[in-house]
């Protein structure tokens, strides 16, 4: 076969129009490297998990087999053998024009990873589309295709084609629909060139910035918010060995795409094709998969609805969007609809009570049931009075009688809910215990339920599990009621928001004039008194006006300044990307060498960064700046105290929160007492450096003693208790 | 049209020394033998604006500026003329004249703008949107700097294009983003709460803003009061107006403007209302009736204004005359490509003034204007030159892509390229001049040679 690939790609180069005949190849990613459906993806891969009775994988396989694609190469990592097991035993391994090609691997822990062993494979030739085993969509290639054909023979330097569609821009929708954060892009109106991607934009919060460069080349530049990506890219093989090129390109959007737009390799340009009436989307957490459900129900993505799907007559359409598998025995007291889905062999009772949800093959619901926006896998028991909302449960549940599921719950696999037992709302439950933190803070990014932890599930599936469950059995009760067997699952430091903003649950109303009010917020802070204030220079053009003064000392200070910015820049991506405390000691000690620096200025340094992010993070009143203060400094005070090892650091640190009162944040300054006690309490600041300051202040102009009169009353203390001590 | 016109004209601009003195303000330097001024109150009374305040900076400049009105558009025009201090900014100027301000709208007009676009439109735009600011944006001129690239000597001559860096809204009617002056070197950045409000902006660089603006009275005053830091109209005012539109201002809260926002009753309802309301309403009118819905129910209404821009077409004239660059420029534009701008102006637009002589073998080339009484000796060469009144030139004189003003005094051979001469300045023979400015009165002795100087008399 790779012979007569050989020859195939020995033609092309000698005829443009060969290529157009080319078998078009697609390269289906069947692990997402996120670990958003935890616990779930702990037991099954997400590209099974079923959508309207239907596993996920199965919309993208049809809708790549109708879109012309020839071959596919399906990757599999988490879960490969289950992966590989499924497309063995279903019909796409049987297709007659359609080749299904499984790779397997055991140590990508990302989708860069995954190209990059697929490069060394050597099996793509020509531009293939790229995609994700959890993207449903019915769009045609074929213009797609063309247009980015017709970009290649033009510019061979256009090497992608991305898919975008129109969404509504306010946030409240991105939100609420497939619970993405919002993502703007700039695009030239005339090329569709692709100018610039920000999908997490916390850096700059409140503000876009567009590179001065991308306006000068562009007279005309569209930036839009209300376009949603699609995840559907049509690449060229340059794609692959750009991944091979730059080993530390991991996730497609975040390193690839805004290398190639920030880094400008090699002049690649990556091109935009907008769908307006075809469909298509990505399950990326649970809320879009609740979304989409509802669409695929509605047939939004027809011809990819169940029963199209599912061939002749399996499955029965009726009135008010009811979905109807065969063998289901349904009381006639029952009150199905609209928007449902029923699966063969289910069996429902009297007076139960079911709208908006899908329910998967083999159930037994009993009687004086509520399900309402929930979605139910296969072989679930329901047993009488239970009340589901906006949940989901998958296969092989038994929720006893009387139990009830709060919104956004997710109970996974074989999980018992005892009698009368209330599921609190966005609880996780699995009988797999959560996986400890420990290898959470790099991998978290990547890893998923693939890679190392692959193992830990299918082992405990083998042995602990049963004794885990005996041992729940025995006990009279569990966490989930008597009766019940399963770990709820608590919740990650700082995933309280995913928690509502990825649940299957409807937003609830405070939530959305929350985001709305967020947004709004964040920009008043930065834009005080009709001068823009960039959250990045503020302090840097104020420092340097005030020490222009000392013209000697500039360049020093220069050196600070942007010894400082460095710092701050590691300590946020510290924050947002869960780096260990020791390796930011590492970061910011390379930093203090390479700038030559001494210690105190670490100091300095970082705590200027922690206050300046509880300053960026939101907040209405001066207790919550407080409380945003209190946040950080507790979970970072390791990372401060590890650069104070002296008196002299710790007196550095008040004077720099001094600094940052009086010039950068002064929203601080009448918390000044509260804090400095606070750093206290912690044990980041001795009394000694306390007092100390206090001294030298003394003799300071009235001007400069402002904050030792605010902290008086706490000196006062301080010096009492110093005096009963001895 | 309840519009109330203020012409900013300037007064003795530094940065067209030596042109302007106190004999010759700004206002008043010629284009094609006319004040600059002109173009502008000519504008004004075609579209019917005829209620006008002139801003002179200046008593002397203001005297002579109002004698010049007085005498030229006399019963054409109501024309008040009001002098400012010097530096004060555009947006002092209108400060010091803020008492006079009666009508609802103000159009503020830059004195040295030149333009065929109709200031009507503008108006009519504003007036449509019930927009709180209307600039007028025209498209970078490409017949600019770049073109006469033989004077490159000058700063501006050697980046052309982008002034501005402007946001509009995907049907091009409102102004959503407006970086100027030192902000366009940097990077931009663009707030995300209008971006989100618009969904989609636009960031064009190949627009400039022309310094026309249609305020509305009452918010351009209440801003002036209360923003004493504001200077200029087109680097202060206008950005602050634009970053501020769509979100709750606590400066503008006072302005009563229930009339214009019956749509924020909204206000007193409860979040979930709001909320439903705003999932609800999925084919909004206008950004802005949905963000000026309020956030909270206690809070105060939020109220929200509309900056509108008017994108004049890309065939039309407009260009400002505010460089040694833009002056020369405009010369040859009026007389040459943009010369419609000066038939619908001319009475008497013979481009050679009837009362001119001109010598044998003398030729006088396309896109050229001589003014009345000028004398022209023996085998002279015009080409894309403008030569004022009662000039007198020698014989074999050259003046090529040049402006001579009035009753200047040439001497024979001279050769005069990519200059200006101003008035009663006497050039004895065979000067050279190159890119040079000469200054009023000057007197440049026979022979001599310049290059890309400028020449003046020491002030006095």
């Amino acid at each position: 076969m790779v012979a007569q690939k050989k020859g195939a790609t020995a033609r092309v180069s000698e005829d443009p129009e060969e290529l157009a005949r080319h078998p078009l190849q697609a390269i289906l990613l069947a692990d997402s490297f996120t670990t958003k459906f935890r616990p779930i993806t702990l037991e099954r891969p997400k590209v099974l998990l079923p959508l309207a009775n239907i596993p996920m994988i199965d919309y993208t396989l049809a809708w790549l087999e109708s879109a012309g694609v020839e071959e596919v190469f399906v990757f599999c990592c988490a879960h490969s053998k289950q992966v590989i097991d499924y497309l063995e035993s279903s019909d796409w391994s049987s297709q007659p024009n359609f080749l299904v090609t499984t790779i397997e691997s055991h140590n990508s822990i990302s989708a860069g990873d995954a190209l990059r062993l697929i490069y060394e494979r050597h099996v793509i030739h020509g531009d293939f589309v790229l995609i994700s085993g959890d993207t449903v969509s019915n769009m045609s290639l074929t213009q797609a295709l063309q247009e980015h054909k017709e970009r290649r023979k033009k510019d061979a330097n256009a090497i992608m084609t991305m898919v975008v569609k129109q969404s509504k821009p306010s946030p409240i929708t991105q939100q609420s629909r497939l619970g993405t954060d919002e993502l703007f892009m700039a695009i030239n109106p005339d090329t569709k060139q692709l100018l610039c991607y920000e999908d997490k934009a916390e850096y700059s919060k409140g503000f876009i910035s567009l590179d001065k460069t991308l306006i000068a080349d562009n007279p005309s530049t569209v930036l839009h918010n209300d376009k949603q990506d699609c995840y559907i890219d049509i690449c060229s093989e340059e794609v692959l060995s750009l991944f091979t090129d730059n080993f530390d390109y991991q996730h497609l959007r975040r390193h690839f795409v805004k290398g190639l737009l920030v880094d400008d390799i090699m002049g690649y340009k990556i091109f935009t094709h907008e769908i307006h009436s075809s469909y298509a989307a990505r399950i990326d957490n649970f809320r879009s998969y609740d979304t989409i459900s509802k669409d695929i129900i509605q047939r939004w993505t027809y011809p990819f609805v169940p029963d199209v799907l599912c061939g002749n007559s399996a499955i029965r359409v009726e009135r008010r969007g009811t979905y109807r598998a065969s063998e289901i025995t349904l009381s006639r007291s029952a009150q199905i609809g609209p928007f449902i889905v029923i699966g063969q062999g289910t069996e429902i009772g009297n007076d139960t009570k079911i709208s908006h949800s899908v329910i998967g093959e083999g159930c037994t619901i009993g009687s004086n049931v509520t399900i309402e926006g929930s979605y139910i896998w296969n072989n679930v028991t329901i047993e009488d009075g239970c009340e589901l909302r906006h949940a989901i449960v998958c296969d092989g549940v038994t929720m006893k009688s009387g139990a009830v599921l709060e919104p956004g719950v997710v109970l996974s696999f074989k999980v018992v809910v005892g009698q009368q037992f209330v599921v609190p709302a966005y609880s996780m439950v699995s009988l797999l215990q959560q996986p400890t933190q420990q290898d959470s803070d790099e991998e978290l990014e990547y890893a998923d339920s693939s890679s190392g932890n692959v193992e830990l599930p299918s082992a405990k599936l083998n042995g602990d599990i049963t004794s885990d469950l005996s041992e729940t059995r025995h006990g009279p009760t569990s966490e989930l009621g008597t009766g019940g067997v399963g770990y709820i699952w608590s919740i990650f430091e700082g995933g309280h928001d995913e928690e509502w903003r990825h649940s299957v649950a409807p937003i609830p109303t405070d939530k959305l004039a929350k985001i709305m009010l967020d947004k709004d917020e964040d920009e008043e802070l930065l834009t005080q008194d009709g001068n823009v204030l960039s959250p990045s220079g503020e302090l840097k053009s104020d420092s340097d006006a005030n020490d222009s003064e000392d013209g000697d000392n500039e360049g020093s200070r220069d050196d600070y300044v942007s010894f400082e910015k460095e710092v701050e820049a590691t300590f946020l991506r510290a924050v947002h990307e869960n780096v260990k405390v020791d390796h930011v000691i590492l970061e910011v000690n390379a930093l203090r060498l390479s700038y030559n620096m001494a210690s105190v200025d670490c100091a300095g340094a970082i705590f200027y960064s922690m206050m300046k992010l509880a300053v960026e993070s939101p907040h209405s009143s001066s207790s919550e700046l407080h409380r945003n203060a209190a946040d950080v400094i507790t979970t970072w005070q390791n990372l401060l105290k590890s650069f104070l090892h002296d008196i002299d650091e710790e007196i550095e640190v008040i004077l720099k929160f001094e600094e940052i009162c009086l010039e950068s944040a002064k929203e601080f300054s009448p918390l000044f007492a509260q804090i400095l006690h606070l750093l206290y309490d912690k044990d980041i600041l001795e009394e000694d450096a306390i007092l100390r300051w206090a001294d030298e202040k003394e003799g300071a102009d009235e001007s400069d003693k402002v904050f030792v009169q605010r902290a008086e009353k706490f000196l006062q203390w301080l010096r009492e208790a110093e005096e009963e001590e001895d | 049209m309840d519009f109330q016109v203020v012409v900013l004209a300037g007064g003795t601009s530094k940065n067209l020394t030596p042109l302007v003195s106190k004999e010759v303000p700004k206002p008043l330097l010629p284009v094609a033998n006319r004040p600059v001024l002109y173009y502008v109150l000519h504008q004004l009374e075609q579209s019917n604006l005829k209620d006008l305040i002139v801003v002179v900076e200046g008593k002397d400049a203001a005297l002579l500026v109002g004698g010049w009105i007085s005498g030229t558009f006399v019963d054409r025009l109501h024309v008040e003329i009001a002098a400012v201090p010097e530096d004060i900014g555009s947006a002092g100027a209108i400060r010091a004249i803020s008492h006079h301000l009666t009508a609802n709208d103000i159009l503020v007009v830059s004195g040295d703008l030149v333009s065929d676009v109709p200031p009507g439109a503008v108006a009519a735009n504003h007036r449509r949107h019930d927009a709180v600011v209307t600039a007028m944006l025209c498209s970078v001129p490409i017949s600019g700097p770049s073109e006469s690239g033989s004077s490159g000597g000058k700063d501006k001559t050697k980046k052309p294009g982008r002034y501005n860096i402007i946001g509009l809204d995907p049907g091009k009617q409102f102004l959503l983003h407006i970086a100027t002056g030192a902000e366009i070197e940097k990077d931009t950045r663009l707030q995300k709460r209008i971006l989100r409000a618009v969904g989609e902006m636009e960031i064009r660089s190949d627009l400039m803003d022309a310094h026309m603006y249609a305020f509305k009275r009452s918010v351009l005053q209440e801003v002036l009061d209360r923003k004493d830091t504001l200077q200029s109209l087109k680097q202060d005012v206008l950005p602050y107006l634009v970053r501020s539109q769509l979100k709750s201002e606590a400066l503008l809260n006072r302005i009563p403007r229930a009339e214009e926002n019956g749509n924020e009753k909204v206000s007193s309802q409860n979040n979930q209302v709001m909320v439903s309301q705003i999932l609800a309403n999925a084919s909004t009118p206008s950004f802005h009736d949905l963000c000026s819905v309020s956030h909270d129910g206690s809070a105060p209404i939020r109220k929200t204004h509309k900056c509108c821009a008017y994108i004049a077409s890309s065939s039309s004239y407009c260009a400002r005359l505010n460089s040694i660059q833009a002056f020369m420029d405009i010369n040859r534009d009026v007389t040459g490509e943009a010369d419609h701008l000066l038939s619908s102006i001319s009475d008497h637009n013979n481009i050679v003034g009837p009362s001119t002589k001109l010598g044998t073998k003398t030729t006088v080339g396309p896109h050229c204007m001589l003014g009345e009484g000028s004398e022209m000796g023996d085998k002279c060469q015009v080409k894309r030159s403008v030569i004022g009144r009662h000039c007198r030139i020698g014989s074999h004189v050259k003046v090529v892509n040049s402006v001579v003003m009035n009753h200047v005094t040439i001497g024979d051979g001279c050769i005069i390229q990519g200059s200006v001469i101003c008035s009663n300045v006497q050039l004895q023979e065979r000067v050279v001049l190159k890119d040079c400015q000469v200054g009023a009165g000057f007197v440049v002795t026979a022979g001599s040679e310049y290059k890309g100087e400028s020449l003046a008399r020491k002030e006095k």
